[in-house]
């Protein structure tokens, strides 16, 4: 029942988030069907398209996975767009020095610095002073994910990291630290098999970490109830820094994967908000590292669903965030569910109680 | 010396006061125990249904109505998901804030097209109060400013009264620290709860508008960027009281404004923009003076029957 549930809730939401979109499409006067049908189309309607739902959702499922981790752990990680960010600058500052190094070991060092850099942007500040002051971690988050972008931003207008001349961007980093594009099916994408496959690992790895080791089992206690792993010997501030640190780490893998899978340089903009979406996709996926994979997919869809839909319908792309606010406001509202299933029951038990009095 | 220029400190004012106005909201909410990050979407609503109905009715007054009406809306279903129905209100706050951006920016585009609002859209007017603007230096301060400076002005102060030193004001924020006594005491919690969450709704209405019908007159996609998060920001560093959070506007404002003087003077106007930020986690760490919420801020409460 529980299992079922846990299904049935965000494909209500999101169904109920589509009907409503449709809704307010067709009373702006566009037919919903053929609207719809070109954001259908423009995610899975060719091998290119597929190609560049799969590029959109890979950092969507990296961060998600760090979100779960730090939702399992009780803990909401609001800031991962700092933290993305934060992993792609050190990812793409390493991508342009260093260059003399073999290509897969510099590949690896920008990697491992976007990692690196995530972590200790999420785990320090946050982290220490959640669990020696008890300073609220979405706060913290969120407010040092403002100062990672801003840092970014600084460091490529007129910062050391501005490439020469006027443009506000970095330089690119080494083309042998470029991941490889497919050559055939996939090739009218940005998709790299090199990202696919670290996506995958990451996937692998967050299941395993959770379910299957003891560092899993203390984060996911913690999470469920603090008092009762303080009393079973667990050290909690220690694994409320952990958890961030991993969530962040997550974050800053999935900034270096987009420099070195797409986009190659740090641009002006800093407006993905992957770090934001991600947390609807942990949501949608219920914390599950598997079930992120498909919740991934489907934001990624409706990404790039999106932009086509705009082209060929004229329907502005910005509807599939409308639908995003939706379904992630449904999926909060999740314990209507048992209050109307209880609503029901009593109502029903009083009518057949009525006849008897 | 910048700070001799008195242009600064208006811009100070003016800066501060889309960050104060949400910041006072938010206070409502969280006083009275439900925690709101939704003010960056509100203002959205906000500044785009009072740019809307600016136009379509050729009057500022009746778009900046509109914007109240929308944002008390908003704020209404975030109200009801955090009050009725126990949900995470993080969760409600994030999916708000995601769908006013995408709501205001999909009916810009479908309503306006894609070239912006129209350029004769009305806006409110900007006055200078008479006596106060003659007097030199400080006079700049308080002329040719948006009419709705001066209004958040007494809507600040009348808050910080409203909340201590009324018995509603007593009552809503006895909810947020002990729901349960209050409750026991005969307090309607989930009715101060609503009016709480409507009045940030409000407020925060009332900062977006000031930004499209009150400085400019047209709504730009996302044209708050990320003024609600600074808000939130404020009412922290301001200790959950209106008058701290018009003060931590002030140093914002003044931090923004600041950015603005000295652009092209070789000061990254990102690293002041950083500011708010800093000095929100600092006070989240004790080191100036510690911040702590409500006590009840953001645990729903089940009323016993």
């Amino acid at each position: 029942m529980k299992a079922l549930q846990s299904i049935l809730l965000p494909v209500a939401a999101s169904l109920v988030a589509i009907a409503i979109g449709a809704i307010l499409v067709a009373a702006l006067g566009y037919n919903p069907v053929s609207v719809y049908g070109s954001l259908i189309s423009g995610a899975f309607g060719s091998l290119g398209n597929l190609g560049n739902t799969l590029t959109a959702s890979l950092p969507l499922i990296i961060i998600g996975l760090g979100i779960a981790l730090s939702f399992q752990s009780g803990l909401f990680n609001i800031g991962a767009d700092g933290q993305y960010w934060i992993g792609a600058t050190a990812a793409v500052w390493v991508g342009y020095h260093f260059t003399s190094l073999p290509g897969w070991l510099h590949m690896l060092l920008c990697l491992a610095a976007g990692m690196v850099a995530g972590a200790l942007w999420a785990g320090v500040i946050p982290g220490l002073t959640k669990a020696f002051v008890g300073a609220h971690e979405v706060i913290t988050t969120m407010m040092m994910s403002y100062i990672a972008i801003l840092f970014a931003r600084y460091l490529i207008e007129g910062g050391p990291m501005q490439e020469k001349g006027y443009i506000p961007q970095s330089p690119l980093i080494a083309s042998n630290t470029q991941f490889p594009y497919f050559t055939q099916g996939f090739a009218r994408s940005q998709l790299s098999p090199i990202s696919m496959l670290i996506a995958a690992l990451a996937v692998l790895v967050a299941w395993f970490l959770l379910y299957k080791t003891t560092l899993g089992f203390s984060l996911r206690s913690v999470g469920l109830n603090p008092r009762a792993a303080k009393y079973a010997g667990i050290r909690v501030k220690l694994y409320i820094i952990i958890a961030l640190a991993l969530s962040g780490l997550f974050a800053g893998l999935a900034g270096a994967v987009q420099m070195l899978g797409v986009d190659h340089q740090l641009l002006d903009g800093f407006s993905s908000n992957y770090g934001y979406t991600a947390i609807v996709v942990a949501l949608l996926a219920r914390n599950n590292p598997l079930a992120v994979v498909i919740s991934g997919l489907f934001f990624g869809a409706l990404t790039t669903g999106g932009q086509n839909m705009q082209i060929v319908s004229n329907v502005p792309a910005s509807l599939t965030n409308v639908l995003t606010g939706l379904i992630i406001f449904f999926v909060g509202c999740e314990r209507i569910i048992p209050q109307v299933i209880g609503w029901y029951r009593r109502r029903r038990s009083a009518r057949a109680q009525t006849p008897a009095s | 010396m910048i700070f001799s220029n008195p242009e600064i400190w208006a811009l100070t004012l003016s800066m501060a006061i889309p960050l104060a106005l949400p910041a006072v909201g938010g206070t409502f909410s969280e006083r009275t125990g439900v925690v709101n990050i939704a003010m960056e979407g509100i203002m959205l609503i906000g500044a785009f249904f009072g740019v809307a109905f600016s136009y379509w009715t050729g009057n500022a007054w009746v778009g900046l109505f509109a914007a109240i009406v929308c944002g008390a809306l908003t704020a209404l279903a975030l109200a009801w998901g955090a009050i009725h129905v126990s949900a995470d209100q993080t969760v409600l706050g994030m999916g708000i804030n995601i769908f006013a951006a995408g709501l205001t920016t999909f009916l810009l585009n479908t309503l306006f097209g894609y070239n912006g609002t129209p350029v004769n859209t009305p806006k409110l007017p900007s006055v200078s109060i008479p006596g106060l603007d003659h007097i030199p230096y400080i006079g700049v301060i308080f002329t040719n400013q948006s009419v709705l400076v001066y209004v958040g002005i007494v809507l600040i102060f009348l808050s910080h009264w409203f909340l201590f030193s009324t018995r509603l004001g007593l009552r809503m924020r006895s909810v947020g620290e002990n729901p349960l006594a209050a409750d026991t005491l005969g307090i309607p919690v989930w009715r101060l709860r609503y009016l709480g969450v409507v009045l940030s709704g409000v407020f925060s209405a009332i900062g977006g508008a000031y930004l499209s019908i009150g400085i400019l007159n047209g709504f730009t996609s996302n044209m708050t960027s990320g003024r609600g998060y600074i808000a939130l920001a404020a009412m922290i560093f301001g200790k959950w009281t209106p008058l701290g959070s018009f003060g931590a506007a002030l140093i914002f404002g003044f931090s923004t404004a600041l950015g603005i003087v000295l652009q092209g003077h070789g000061v990254s106007s990102n690293i002041l923009q950083m500011i708010p930020y800093a000095l929100t986690i600092l006070a989240l760490t004790g080191l100036i003076g510690r911040s702590t919420p409500p006590a009840a801020d953001g645990i729903p409460y089940e009323p016993r029957r």
